[in-house]
């Protein structure tokens, strides 16, 4: 490997005053720091990417997990940390490689090579203290991960991190992590008053003397790099003209949660949604809002059917095996026609799948899961902002519609960090008390408007609305009835207020051209790498435009007409589908991507799709693979 | 309780007299004989008795023969799924503290498909009333095998008679942490369902009462000797306990029971050949749910201002 080695050579000038410093000024740029799991890695990365964003660099996230909690460590699998993407533009998907790498040991960067998540000239900080290790099978393994890695052109650059940090710290495995950071900081000219501010309240709760370390090992990493670096890498800011404020998708729906006036969040911990719940407690309280954590999946939905039942909207927040698990329950709320919001942040399946990590297979279950006909509203925001917004959205459809309403979110939106422009909260979002006045007489708890199918909700404490919501089919009077009429009348009506939701929607926009050759239409959390994708292939002088979706179900309306005017149409997702191509699968028997099963049925257009399951978000040049391979006239898919 | 319906638009209609006809609704269609209608008259009374606002009560049943009950009571009333009532008045009782919440089960609802709740409920201790309708069978599917079954006792699902010895729900309730009153009635005796009824309503905290009943079409025989001989009945009676004095006469068996002795109310739970009605443990102090989640109201401005300050914790 000593070909690939740019030796660190001793410096004695101080930083300020050295002009051998070559900087490399580019658009975007993203990093990567990866370790054992528990070193640290995350918060470093995670730092990195909120003081970038406060420098007004764009910036997108997306965490490297592993599955276990504690796996062995200087294992491939052990590898945890963040992929940082920053630009001078916002950015709005992970990107494809990283452009620069810090890994504390080969074993972590092995895997990240092995998922070919490094561009072939990345440059790699290393930890040096491995290759002569006095362990001959911890050499033995650096020296065989070496010439793994040694067909590319990655630019290796040992850095003594753990010798270094245990010249501050007698436990390194709690403090590489910010000489780490502060490599980044030099390299990429981070303000270091933003990095200790941040510092400063990551360790609030700790003694002063942790954040005085913290610091200290900041400055180490700094001085370093700038006394043995002879690159620093320059991506402009351009700080928002707006205030912004940055944090994750799980952090958004909680804090779209609070700001929308649902006063409960009843919820049994599953990941990847439960970080929803997690900055919840601290801070719902104080609104009046409470987090519920209730013996399990189904007791969760039951207590915020309970209280929404009795005027007080609430939400439950799962992943793909909860939502199963919630089945009976939503069918009764909306037989009850009780308001309700379930937010479902997707992973991988079936059954246990990757807890983990990102796919976006639960829509055709959120949509069709449940036994009986059981209308309901289905959305899927695309973004941090959106994950925001979707929460006040659903809040005031359920209310109005007397509905269920599910959030479609995924792993890669619920872990990754993006600025957005801080939203301007509005007292119309929340909720009032819930009205106890008199009933008038002769009104009928389900009185379905006979065009519209809505009806007024009766709330516990209003005089003279005494009924008993029922999950059996049931008259205008809440009266249980099985006759065919009122079983028709109800199934008419639970139907087509949902309708009448529907055509309040406007038509989506198209991202580019409104006609041309193809047509890709996607949904959630893929649509930066989708709209990016889309870009480099108008660059290329394709006719391709691109179409997302954030309501699913019932879909927005006019799609046939802008299907229409494109000669392909497909859909890109993170779920499965059958490669047309492998064996045994026909035109019949193929599985489709699950919006593409969705469009078809609904538009009688023959929408293809490209799909995949890797466990992470897509890569915008797969996605331009893609497309290139699904343009007509191409022997394709 | 006061202080907070004072705070709702709409309080307690304080000089109206609320009369049996003010809940009363369509005949309920029960089998005759059915030991519901036992309980239903009862709880009639008891809403009476108490002067309870129809509007400010709430009735929440899961999925059974007794889980028609809301129906036949003119209050709010939510028939939900099978098992789940519990989670279901929980969050009635959890945002709306000011409403009376009463809980109808059956032993299938209860103690089989709804277990898991039926322990968690009770451990947080939220103030319901919760009834357990035992009548040891499945009724409304016709005739299988509930965990309450007594052993040998034949089925549509176990034909040749129960395989295993009943559940014993009372032991079960008395050995959940923080349960806060558990006691036992019988249907044939309807002064006590309602004196219990009355002890149960007036408890601060979950109250569990388990109903013994018969189905009259599954289980006709399953309480016959208690009601042919008193002897096998024995009353728990104490100054704190429930005293029925027009029962005094029939059942000479009484024991005087100090419910806020848990490990005597075990003992006595134990089953041994004596049907034992009236309450076996009752103990106010332990935490109530809603209190312990107790959180400040808001006003919309002030809710705004603290939206606002976290949103500066995200601020780039």
């Amino acid at each position: 490997m000593a070909t690939t080695v740019v030796p660190p050579t001793a410096r004695a000038t101080a930083p300020e005053t050295r002009s051998d410093v070559r900087v490399h000024r580019v658009l975007e740029h993203t990093v990567e720091v990866v370790s054992d799991s528990g070193e640290g890695a995350q918060k470093c990365a995670q730092i990195f990417g909120r003081v970038s964003a406060r420098m007004g660099n764009g910036v997108w996230t997306v965490e490297i997990i592993p599955a276990e909690i504690q796996p062995p460590p200087r294992t491939p699998t052990s590898a945890s940390g963040n992929r940082v993407r920053i630009g001078s533009e916002p950015i709005t998907n992970w990107g494809d490689h990283a452009n620069l790498v810090v890994a504390f040991n080969e074993q972590v960067l092995l895997q990240r090579h092995r998922l070919n998540a490094l561009a072939h000239d990345a440059v790699v900080f290393i930890e040096s203290m491995w290759a002569t290790h006095d362990d001959p099978d911890i050499q033995k393994a650096w020296s065989d991960a070496m010439v793994e890695m040694g067909g590319r052109g990655y630019r290796f650059v040992p850095v003594p991190i753990e010798e270094q940090t245990l010249t501050l710290t007698d436990s390194p495995r709690r403090g590489k992590n910010m000489f780490a950071l502060g490599l980044l900081a030099w390299v990429y000219d981070r303000d270091l008053d933003k990095i200790r501010e941040v510092i400063a309240h990551e360790f609030r709760k700790k003694a002063p003397k942790v954040y005085d370390l913290n610091v200290a090992l900041l400055d180490l990493g700094y001085r370093w790099a700038a006394e043995h670096l002879d690159f620093r890498v320059e991506v402009p800011t351009r700080p928002s003209e707006r205030p912004m404020v940055v944090m994750n998708g799980n952090q958004a729906l909680a804090m779209g949660a609070i700001a929308s006036g649902l006063e409960l969040c009843s919820m049994y911990p599953i990941t990847p949604a439960t970080s929803v719940s997690h900055h919840l407690p601290e801070v719902f309280e104080k609104f009046g809002g409470i987090v519920h954590q209730a013996e399990d999946e189904i007791a969760a939905i039951g207590v915020a059917i309970g209280a929404s039942f009795a005027g007080k909207v609430a939400f439950t927040v799962t992943s793909g095996p909860g939502l199963a698990l919630k089945t009976e329950f939503i069918g009764l709320a909306v037989m009850t026609e009780v308001p309700l919001v379930l937010v479902d942040v997707q992973r991988g399946g079936p059954s246990t799948g990757l807890p983990t990590k990102v796919e976006q297979s639960d829509l055709l279950a959120a949509i069709f899961g449940q036994p009986g006909d059981a209308p309901h509203v289905v959305l899927a925001p695309a973004t941090m902002e959106e994950c925001f917004l979707s929460m006040i959205t659903a809040r005031r459809i359920a209310e109005a519609f007397r509905c269920v309403v599910m959030v479609l979110s995924d792993a890669n939106l619920a872990t990754g960090v993006q600025p957005f422009p801080r939203p301007e909260l509005s007292e119309t979002w929340l909720s009032g008390p819930p009205d106890q006045s008199p009933v008038p007489a002769g009104t009928r708890p389900y009185e379905w408007d006979a065009q519209r199918g809505i009806s007024r909700r009766f709330i516990p404490g209003q005089p003279d609305g005494m009924h008993t919501a029922t999950g059996l089919s049931h008259d205008e009077s809440s009266r249980v009835g099985y006759t065919p009429d009122v079983h028709e009348r109800g199934s008419v009506a639970r139907a087509r207020k949902i309708a009448v939701f529907q055509q309040t929607l406007k038509p989506p926009v198209v991202n580019g051209p409104e006609d041309g050759d193809l047509l890709v239409v996607g949904w959630g959390s893929t649509l930066g790498a989708v709209e990016e994708a889309v870009a480099r292939a108008r660059a290329e002088g394709l006719q391709v435009s691109s179409l997302h979706l954030r309501f699913l179900s019932p879909l927005e309306p006019g799609l046939k007409e802008i299907f229409r005017r494109f000669k392909k149409v497909i859909t890109v997702e993170i779920n499965y589908s059958d490669d047309p191509r492998a064996p045994y699968i026909t035109d019949e028997n193929r599985r489709r991507g699950q919006l593409s099963w969705l469009l078809r049925a609904t538009t009688l257009v023959d929408v293809d799709c490209w799909t995949r399951v890797p466990g992470e978000p897509l890569r915008p040049a797969d996605i331009l693979d893609g497309i290139r391979d699904h343009l007509p006239g191409r022997a394709s898919a | 309780m006061t202080d907070l319906c004072s705070l709702l638009t709409c309080g307690p209609q304080e000089d109206h007299e609320w009369t049996m006809d003010d809940y009363a609704t369509a005949a309920a269609r029960w089998c005759p004989g059915c030991g519901d209608h036992a309980v239903l008259t009862a709880a009639h009374r008891l809403l009476e008795t108490e002067q309870l606002a129809p509007e400010r009560t709430v009735f929440v049943s899961g999925i059974g023969c007794s889980s028609r009950f809301p129906h036949y009571v003119k209050t709010y009333g939510f028939h939900g799924i099978h098992g789940r009532a519990l989670p279901v008045a929980l969050g009635v009782k959890l945002r709306r503290p000011d409403l009376d919440v009463f809980v109808v089960m059956g032993d299938g609802d209860c103690c089989s498909i709804g277990a898991a709740h039926w322990i968690h409920t009770i451990r947080y201790n939220p103030n319901l009333v919760v009834l357990l309708l035992d009548n040891g069978v499945y009724g409304l599917t016709k005739n299988q095998t509930s965990p309450t079954s007594p052993k040998g006792h034949p089925s549509n699902t176990q034909p040749r008679g129960a395989y295993l010895p009943p559940m014993n729900p009372l032991t079960v309730a008395l050995g959940v942490t923080n349960a806060s009153f558990v006691a036992q009635t019988g249907d044939w005796a309807p002064a006590h369902i309602f004196a219990t009824l009355r002890a149960a309503y007036r408890h601060r905290g979950l109250s569990f009462v388990r109903v013994l009943q018969r189905c009259p079409q599954y289980t006709d025989e399953l309480y016959t000797a208690a009601m042919r001989d008193p002897g096998i009945v024995e009353l728990l009676v104490h100054d704190d306990g429930v005293t029925v004095p027009e029962l005094d006469r029939l059942y000479k068996n009484q024991r005087r029971h100090d419910p806020s002795d848990l490990d005597g109310a075990r003992r006595l739970a134990e089953a041994d050949g004596k049907l034992r009605l009236g309450i076996f443990y009752r103990d106010e102090t332990r935490p109530v749910y809603e209190d312990v989640r107790r959180v400040p109201s808001r006003t919309a401005t002030e809710k705004l201002a603290l939206m606002n300050a976290e949103l500066d914790r995200y601020a780039v």
